[in-house]
């Protein structure tokens, strides 16, 4: 496939269909979007389209802007130019704390779990956009309070099961090894009832079996929770294994979108990847 | 580097960091998780100690009644400035003031309006609520040392303008206003020491219960997160501006119920009694009893009122060294508070009893 055309990456890139086929609107769409940080272009004019149903991987060497892209998704970054628009609203302008009660989850590269608590009431955090009970609700114990935290400690007990965290449920998080850790990072993105979730690197760290629980997991989460994953990853046996489409970044640019396959031959995929030849 | 936000605490050195006396105290905060529902051995226990905290007063001489009173009093205190440091991780070094305008505000409503003691405590947690939550706006672009400098502010203006010729009608000035005992209602045969004991006892019971409720439910675990991992917190939709400065109103509320109490308790207000030495001395109590605990509080009121008073009989001339060593050891031997401490010993004898 080496020695592929740009008119010819276009043509595929035009020919893509997503997994789900048919003409669907696109949950997340990335539209020409532009940071720099101090003078260093951090995403120079990538746009891509999410479609629900999907699991997206990003991929690229490091420094390529995935994870820039993801704080911009959260608004820990501004966007200079573009537009990102979630079910066609635009987040760039929206408050931090507006995007996880969109629908739009996250996990973080290097762990960011609230490390006094245990793994239940870490996870149990991730619902409280779910949740609504007033500081008032709260200190007299109102109904809605209690009824809230009932109902919240049922899902969390759900999710505690689909995770293989039972038994560690009263555990403080800090004692538990890495792997588990994420895990739980990712049972506390799940407790929002996110529709798209974005995984920052979840295979980072993980063993041989690990990965492949992983791999599994991610897969259960579409199938059983109807979430769509954008999912940024080194490990490549695992992006290729499971995305139904892929987005190559190199220096902030988009170098490659399309099926696994495609983007694995990639010219300029290679190259990046291999430096220049 | 662009590629990484920081996300690590060690990285991204939020909170507690801004004292050093109690910087290295951080790595030691583990939030004892509040039961969703007290066991019933807790509610054994928890009964038990309220009942021995209502017969204490009949089976104490008058002076430790009155001292014991004024530990409740810091109690309160304690709860409302743990809730915000402790919990929360902003720290206040300005809780002192907190505490002077609330023991003002119900000396001034009793001496100048003849309000009845009971009601004059509301308005005065009421005020500094609101005051603590307008406070807390700009605290929010401020963190660590700089949220410290900005309370140490309110901390040394206070008792100015407590002086202040302008007020000098209510405030009373330089002298202060000196209030009377209040009297026991309904004819009750006990003295006026044990009445304002169950007084303040029961506003204790109140109180604290609120703070339990409070913490151990959704915004409790809001507050902790923030003071965790603000990143993540905000990422999982917490909207960290409005609990924070909601959270330190609610800490100033308790903070200005407890100084009006301590007004009616002490029977006499003046701008020297509430220097900027009462921060710190609040600061003192959280972390000595245990940050982000509830009994700490107790334990924190309980050394803040004693330990002084006990350094002053062992050495006339030089208590504040003896406090200070005793301080060390305390940090030295209880990184977590006595509240630490206690419950690893629970740990060890439920251990030993279970083999």
């Amino acid at each position: 496939m080496l020695g592929f055309t740009d008119t010819a990456a276009v043509a595929a890139h035009l020919s893509y269909v997503p997994a789900r086929g048919g003409l669907v609107t696109p949950l997340l769409e990335v539209d020409q979007v532009a940071v720099s940080f101090g003078g260093i272009v951090a995403l120079d004019r990538v746009s891509f389209d999410v479609v629900t149903g999907e699991i997206c991987g990003l991929i690229g060497p490091n420094g390529a802007g995935k994870t820039t892209l993801f704080n911009c998704l959260s608004r820990l970054y501004p966007v200079h130019s573009g537009d990102i628009r979630f079910e066609g609203r635009s987040l760039i302008r929206m408050a931090k704390h507006a995007i996880a009660p969109l629908g739009i989850g996250r996990t973080f590269q290097n762990l960011a779990l609230f490390r006094s608590m245990s793994v239940r009431r870490n996870i149990m955090v991730g619902g409280h956009c779910r949740t609504r009970s007033s500081f008032i609700d709260n200190a007299f114990r109102l109904p809605i309070a209690a009824r809230e935290e009932t109902t919240l400690n049922e899902r969390v007990g759900d999710l505690l099961a689909f995770l293989k965290l039972d038994a560690q449920a009263e555990i403080p998080v800090s004692a538990l090894p890495f792997g588990l850790q994420k895990r739980v990072e990712l049972g506390r993105a799940l407790a929002a009832a996110p529709k798209l979730l974005l995984l920052d690197e979840p295979a980072a760290g993980l063993n041989h079996e690990e990965l492949g629980d992983l791999a599994r997991m991610i897969q259960e989460i579409r199938e059983r929770f109807r979430i769509t994953i954008l999912l940024v990853e080194h490990h490549m046996s695992l992006v290729m294994g499971i995305s139904d489409k892929v987005v190559a970044l190199d220096f902030g640019r988009k170098i490659a979108e399309g099926t696994p396959a495609y983007v694995q031959q990639h010219p300029d995929v290679i190259r990046a990847y291999l430096g220049a030849t | 580097m662009v590629e990484k936000v920081k996300t690590s605490s060690t990285v991204a050195p939020h909170s507690m960091g801004a004292l050093p006396l109690i910087g290295p105290v951080k790595a030691q905060i583990q939030t004892v998780p509040l039961p969703r529902r007290l066991g019933r051995a807790a509610a054994i226990r928890i009964t038990l100690l309220v009942v021995a905290g209502l017969v204490l007063p009949f089976l104490l001489q008058n002076f430790y009644v009155f001292q014991l009173t004024l530990a409740m009093v810091y109690a309160i205190a304690l709860m409302g400035l743990n809730m915000l440091v402790g919990y929360n991780g902003q720290i206040s070094l300005g809780h002192g003031a907190l505490y002077a305008i609330g023991a003002y505000i119900a000396a001034i409503l009793m001496n100048s309006f003849d309000w009845p003691y009971w009601a004059s405590i509301w308005p005065a947690g009421l005020a500094c609520l609101i005051f603590g939550y307008f406070f807390g706006l700009p605290a929010l672009r401020l963190q660590g040392h700089y949220l410290a400098l900005a309370s140490l502010a309110l901390a040394v203006t206070t008792p100015q303008v407590l002086k202040h010729k302008s007020l000098e009608d209510y405030t009373g000035g330089f002298s202060g206003i000196v209030l009377s005992k209040p009297d026991v209602p309904f004819g009750l045969p006990i003295n006026q020491d044990q009445w304002i004991y169950l007084f303040v006892y029961a506003i204790m019971l109140v109180l604290f219960l609120i703070a339990y409720n409070l913490l151990r439910g959704r915004i409790g675990r809001a507050m902790i997160a923030i003071r965790d991992q603000p990143v993540a917190a905000e990422a999982m939709g917490i909207n960290s501006a409005i609990i924070k400065t909601s959270t330190f109103g609610v800490s100033a509320f308790y903070t200005g119920v407890a100084g009006a109490l301590s007004a009616i308790v002490v029977q006499f207000v003046s701008p020297d009694s509430y220097d900027f030495f009462l921060s710190i001395t609040l600061l003192v109590g959280i972390a000595v009893g245990g940050f982000a605990t509830i009994s700490g509080s107790i334990y924190g009121a309980l050394f803040i009122l004693l330990v002084p008073n006990f350094a002053g009989e062992l050495s006339k001339s030089a208590p504040w060294a003896i406090y200070g060593v005793l301080l060390i050891l305390v940090m030295y031997f209880m990184p977590t508070g006595f509240a630490g401490l206690i419950r690893r010993v629970g740990t060890l004898i439920s251990r030993q009893m279970a083999h």
